[in-house]
């Protein structure tokens, strides 16, 4: 298998409507070479429209695409060298696994002897050398995708395309087909763009991951910084649990302090906080909180409340505790349990101010943040 | 065995008889001119002894054999322009037109329900006006009119089981249209493609009522030719004509099923 190495993609201002339907507007994405990037959003937010729009199936109402130092808009799908796996397979049904694979050499015309050795080296990095012969109705679910995978990238693209590749196979197949893909963006080192719905997906699979949210980009950042650092609460909510506290946010002395219904508490004093914003959230990941017997002291850098135990849940090797305290519901994840809790028990609830993140309430706003990618300049067409 | 199971064979059994007759009753007056053609008697009777000499007539007589010609070339060109219009028909059908898809699939098949007649007037019209009657193309034209309905029809219904995203992965594997085309779409519609090409075959083969307006002393078509026949004259000959002309249409039936035989195999 020759390495290439993959390409990066700019998607500048990229705006798709369907008459009245805003699918995509206005996306600004960045794309480093050779790196594994994830949509992830929910159904309807613009996933698959902004693969077809750098794939050329469809071309974009305004902005520009640039895939290496191509521009690629106006320029059909079949001369834009982008490899592309469908959630469905989108085998050709009349050809053989083999042929399948060699169906985009022969369309570039390439030698006999070298279309051969390359749809032997490529059926072998997916593995499945022994089924070149079968026809695509007559492999597994997983071993389709797995020709789908080869034939998209026997030609060398520098770029693939995977829209919900997993989609359509069952919890244990997906799994390993994760890591098949993971393993051969590492053999290939061609750059991926791969889109899902499934958060868990996401964090096992990516470089970075480009939540998306109505038509518009909530946060492009690693899976860590955004589960750390979400920037908006539709971020913080569809990647992972979190506790989630609303309202102003109030100036007291050199605090900042957020007032939901009867609970006041104290947030990280994110330097250029505006301290007017009437609605604010405040998130607090589950393994960020500590619960404690009642009446147990509390340090001066955490915020605390008092809350009943409502459920005790026990996850393998974490335990989960369901709360209630000030009218609010809290879901607390212990890695190592220290004392016992039953439904009833009072207790302190308790984080450290630090571990609180302040994040924009209002879907596809934008607090500026230090990783807010560098404004460039939007190319108007 | 249960009364239950009785009675269903019992039924089953009455369907079967039930089938076989009423089959018989459309086929049978169709095959009557079967043993006429082979018999030895001069006018349209059933014969007392066996003969080929009608089939000798046709063969030998320009008239016939010249129907019989015109007839056969006219339905291959038929059906392959109807075949290539019709798909192309279909495919436009298929993928585009938004709001003009309704009127434009009416349209197309309008040939197929407007009562014979009133169309054979119309293209009788047209043909007079252009020199067309009596001609090879006329016959041409006039009938891939009333084939092409029969391929948009069976290419439509292959369409319905077509995936699209096969010629996206196409395109994106480097494929041009065409090219995406023929190596993907085709393969995959064929048997509606076949057997469009055989309906518009027959449609034409079997073609009488607008033939009748086109034909002259100078060209027939074989079911004018055998309409003239038998309006005309006792000459058995027609009788051979028919039981050919019959033949050569249950072999493209028989054609058919198989190819749909093979297609339920895939
Ligand atoms: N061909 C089309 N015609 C009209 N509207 C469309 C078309 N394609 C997409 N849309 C609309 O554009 C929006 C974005 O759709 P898109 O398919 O990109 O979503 P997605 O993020 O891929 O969702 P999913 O996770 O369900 O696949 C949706 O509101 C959808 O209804
Ligand atoms: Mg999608």
């Amino acid at each position: 298998m020759t390495t290439n190495y993959g390409v990066g993609v700019e998607l500048r201002g990229l705006t798709k409507r369907y008459g009245d339907v805003t699918a995509l507007d206005g996306i600004d994405l960045t794309i480093a070479p050779g790196e594994f990037m994830t949509f992830l959003g929910p159904s309807g937010s613009g996933k698959t429209t902004t693969l077809n729009l750098i794939a050329g199936f469809v071309e974009p109402d305004a902005g520009h695409i640039v895939v290496g130092d191509r521009q690629l808009v106006g320029v059909p799908p079949h001369r834009r060298n982008i490899g592309v796996v469908f959630q469905n397979y989108a085998l050709f049904p009349h050809l053989r696994v083999e042929d399948n694979v060699a169906f985009p050499l022969r369309e570039r015309r390439m030698k006999k002897a070298d279309v051969t050795r390359k749809v032997g080296e490529i059926l072998e990095v997916v593995g499945l050398s022994h089924l070149a012969r079968r026809s695509p109705r007559e492999l597994s679910g997983g071993q389709q995708q797995r020709v789908a995978l080869a034939r998209a990238l026997v030609f060398d693209p520098q770029l693939l395309l995977l829209d919900e590749p997993l989609g359509a196979l069952d919890k244990r197949l997906r799994e390993d087909l994760q890591l098949e893909i993971k393993r051969i963006h590492n053999e290939v080192g061609v750059t991926f763009v791969f889109v899902t719905h499934d958060q868990e997906e996401a964090l096992v699979m990516s470089n970075r991951i480009a939540v998306f949210n109505n038509g518009a980009l909530e946060q492009v950042a690693t899976s860590s910084e955004l589960y750390e650092r979400p920037r908006t609460l539709f971020a913080a909510q569809f990647l992972g649990d979190s506790n989630v506290l609303r309202g102003p946010l109030q100036r007291r002395g050199d605090r900042l302090v957020l007032q939901s219904g009867t609970l006041s508490v104290e947030v990280p004093g994110h330097g250029g906080a505006d301290p007017a914003v009437n609605e604010a959230a405040l998130v607090v990941r589950p393994e960020k909180m500590r619960v404690r017997p009642h009446g147990h002291a509390v340090s001066p850098t955490d915020n605390s409340l008092v809350a009943d135990v409502v459920d005790v849940i026990y996850l393998g090797g974490r335990r989960r505790l369901v709360l209630e305290g000030a009218g609010q519901k809290f879901l607390v994840d212990e890695m190592a349990p220290e004392e016992q809790y039953a439904h009833g028990d009072r207790v302190v609830l308790s984080w450290r101010i630090d571990a609180g993140i302040l994040v924009d309430v209002h879907p596809g706003g934008s607090t500026p943040s230090a990783d807010a990618p560098p404004s460039l300049e939007r190319a108007t067409l | 065995m249960s009364a239950a199971s009785r009675r269903g064979i019992l039924s089953r059994s009455v369907l079967r008889v039930w089938c076989v007759l009423v089959g018989l009753l459309l086929v049978l007056p169709t095959l009557v001119v079967v043993p006429i053609s082979f018999s030895d008697r001069r006018s349209l009777m059933l014969p007392r002894g066996f003969s080929l000499q009608w089939y000798v007539n046709f063969f030998q007589d320009p008239q016939w054999y010249g129907a019989a010609l015109l007839t056969l070339r006219v339905g291959v060109v038929v059906a392959v322009i109807a075949t290539a219009l019709g798909t192309m028909a279909a495919m436009a059908l298929h993928s585009a037109l938004g709001q003009w898809r309704g009127p434009a699939r009416a349209f197309l098949m309008a040939p197929m329900i407007v009562p014979g007649v009133i169309t054979a007037i119309g293209i009788f019209y047209v043909a007079l006006k252009t020199g067309l009657t009596q001609s090879y193309w006329g016959f041409v034209l006039a009938h891939t009119v009333l084939a092409i309905p029969f391929v948009v029809v069976t290419v439509t219904a292959s369409l319905a089981g077509f995936d699209g995203q096969l010629v996206k992965a196409a395109a994106s594997l480097g494929a041009g249209p065409v090219s995406a085309f023929r190596k993907v779409m085709l393969p995959l519609i064929a048997p509606g493609v076949v057997t469009g090409a055989l309906f518009a075959f027959l449609t034409s083969f079997d073609e009488a009522i607008v033939s009748i307006f086109l034909s002259g002393p100078f060209a027939q078509t074989l079911p004018v030719k055998i309409y003239a026949s038998v309006t005309q004259t006792f000459d058995p000959t027609v009788a051979a004509a028919s039981t050919l002309l019959l033949t050569v249409t249950t072999v493209v039936l028989i054609l058919f099923g198989v190819l749909s035989v093979v297609r339920e195999r895939r």
